[in-house]
């Protein structure tokens, strides 16, 4: 079990605000990804869903029982950190084994949850090992085994990714995922990369300066993003954000169109302009194209094939259905 | 450019400061270990000029079977252990104080380091004159503002006195090293054996005295080739009386006070074996910690 409320919690540092009162519940089971820019509170977040922070105000549920006053080891929550925070002194095993020796669970039950812990993550092999001799995803690894020994209602992931390098990153990123549907037990993740973000999560929480700006499915957000923040914050490259006259023309005070739903001609379309910077990616090609419409350039996608140089003068036409429409205050008109 | 001449040069011009060195240590080296195999008293009438008896091994068995030997042996051990003791304990209590945010930060920590710049002479003479004389000391003072009977520190209490100078003395180093120790240490780790249930003492049992243990090595073999030569401290309170006399203590009144420098040489070449048994140790550590 592992459903997690947040009822009107929130956190101050002293005078500054970071965290104003929200609500937010995580069913049991979910994979949950908060997201936002650096600095956005979502990690402070997660620290006090963890107990390691204290609540300014408000209530945290752990499976409906209010764990607000709760020391961090009663959660039952396991956390992986960013620095993955082993024990350098201990071997791998006893770093698994921590938990379960501050429990004082008997050492045959120890050692049968650390050989189980280890051969699902591929570590029975350097078990007698020192973090100090491992590699990151080693590493990595060896922080999640010291949380799933621990059988916890919930995992809580701070970034644990962004010390790996990038092929490696790919590579965790799917383990921790076939992990989670292996184990089916409940996972909130931070990331400030929506790749990460869009690529695991069940829900996503789109958090800015501590507001949660949009709670949905990856799809959702992607494809009815509630305001210019998320439309701009998720999809890669950004959605083009127009305003000013072009979008008086749609009756809102600001349109978003995703670089993949403008069709991009030699010949005719909507918006005439010239091809600036041109990013071959094999599969896709990206074109920023400068055009009346829009003061910053806009990012088109086409085929690898089209080959347009610097300086051609191109056409744009976004595809009408396709069209994100916002008011003054940034929110989507449906 | 290393070339051929430069090098040369470059030795050429480190001769005066490797000769002046090695003749500071090695004429008193040499000449130690020359007077330990003579028999050398000046007060009957030996001098250089005369020439002096070999007498082989003569001092060093008497050094040893000397009776103040073993009790001079002892109180060595108990000032150095002593020392060694409170510093760390106190070192780490006070590391950890320092460690946390706190208003003034900067001005407590030149205080706690202030005990390292007064000169071993100097805080001898303030604590015993000032704190630990039974009639005008401060501890009097305090001994008698409650109705007791005030403590002749030096001589009821001479040793635990000493310990106590030379522990002021030393904890301002042992605290520094200690705290940058602390300062390395991740505040993610303890975040994370908090989450795994650990206590406070747990946590500091399990993870802040492992990171810690380099450190207090480096400050225990430092601090005890320094405590070895402790002699200015007893010098000017207990002149190495009601049992305050140390193999450095018992080495200087062999040598002036009985005027045997043969006998005092014998000790003096134990002593330097003695340090140097710690020297090795303390280069193997260092050494170690630099390859890590």
């Amino acid at each position: 079990m592992g459903q997690i409320q947040l009822n009107q919690v929130s956190k101050s540092f002293g005078k500054v605000e970071v965290i104003p009162p929200l609500d937010l519940t995580i069913e049991d089971g979910e994979f949950v990804v908060f997201v936002g820019p650096s600095g956005c509170g979502k990690s402070t977040l997660l620290r006090l869903i963890a107990g390691l922070e204290d609540v300014s105000g408000g209530h945290v549920l752990i499976d409906g029982r209010d764990a607000t006053e709760t020391v961090p080891a009663r959660r039952g929550l396991a956390m992986v950190f960013q620095s993955y925070a082993l024990y350098p002194h201990m071997s791998v095993r006893k770093n698994i084994a921590f938990p379960l020796r501050m429990a004082g669970m008997d050492k045959a039950e120890q050692d049968r949850r650390v050989e189980n812990a280890a051969s699902v993550l591929n570590l029975t092999d350097y078990l007698d090992r020192r973090p100090g001799q491992l590699s990151g995803g080693q590493r990595q690894r060896v922080a999640i085994g010291r949380a799933i020994v621990r059988e916890p209602a919930a995992f809580l992931f701070d970034e644990p990714l962004s010390n790996l390098d990038a092929a490696l990153r790919v590579g965790m990123r799917l383990e921790i995922s076939e992990l989670h549907k292996r184990l089916k037990t409940t996972m909130i993740y931070v990331t400030h990369d929506q790749v990460e973000a869009m690529t695991m999560a069940d829900k996503i929480v789109v958090l800015q300066a501590g507001v949660i700006e949009q709670v949905g499915s990856p799809l959702e957000l992607y494809q009815r993003p509630r305001n210019v923040f998320v439309a701009g914050f998720i999809g890669s490259p950004k959605m083009n954000l127009i305003s000013g006259a072009e979008a008086a023309k749609h009756d809102a005070a600001t349109i978003g169109i995703r670089p993949e739903h403008i069709e991009i001609s030699q010949s005719e379309g909507t918006w005439k302009g010239t091809v600036g910077v041109s990013e071959h990616l094999g599969s896709d090609t990206f074109f920023h194209v400068q055009c009346n419409a829009s003061s910053e350039p806009i990012t088109v996608r086409a085929t690898g094939e089209l080959a347009l140089h610097y300086g051609a003068e191109v056409w744009l036409t976004p595809r009408p259905e396709h069209l994100h429409r916002f008011d003054d205050k940034g929110l989507r008109i449906a | 450019m290393a070339t051929q001449h430069s090098r040369s040069a470059a030795r050429l011009m480190m001769a005066p400061a490797v000769v002046l060195l090695l003749g500071w240590m090695l004429i008193p080296l040499s000449m130690t270990v020359f007077f330990s195999f003579k028999k050398f008293l000046p007060m009957r009438g030996d001098s250089m000029a005369n020439g002096l008896d070999w007498v082989g091994f003569d001092n060093y068995a008497r050094f040893i079977s000397s009776s103040a030997f073993w009790p001079s042996v002892q109180a060595t051990l108990v000032l150095v252990g002593g020392v060694l003791l409170v510093t760390i304990v106190l070192g780490v209590a006070l590391a950890m104080l320092l460690d946390q945010p706190m208003w003034g930060q900067g001005v407590v920590r030149i205080l706690v380091i202030a005990p390292f710049f007064v000169m071993p002479t100097v805080s001898a003479l303030v604590w015993k004159n000032l704190f630990m004389d039974p009639v005008n000391g401060f501890f009097a003072h305090v001994w008698r503002s409650v109705g007791a009977t005030p403590i002749e520190w030096l001589s009821q209490a001479s040793l635990p006195s000493l310990v106590l100078i030379v522990s002021w003395q030393w904890l301002p180093f042992a605290t520094l090293i200690l705290l940058t120790a602390f300062q390395s240490l991740d505040q993610e780790q303890l975040e994370a054996a908090e989450m795994d249930g650990a206590r406070w003492p747990q946590r500091f049992v399990f993870i802040v005295l492992p990171h810690l243990s380099r450190a207090i090595t480096v400050v225990l073999l430092i601090q005890t080739i320094f405590l070895l030569s402790i002699f200015a401290e007893i010098f000017v309170t207990t002149q190495g009386s009601f049992g305050t006399k140390t193999l450095t203590y018992l080495i200087y009144q062999r040598v002036l006070e009985s005027q045997n420098v043969g006998l005092g040489s014998a000790g003096g070449v134990y002593a330097i074996i003695l340090a140097n048994i710690v020297a090795i140790f303390l280069m193997r550590i260092v050494g170690k910690n630099l390859d890590a």
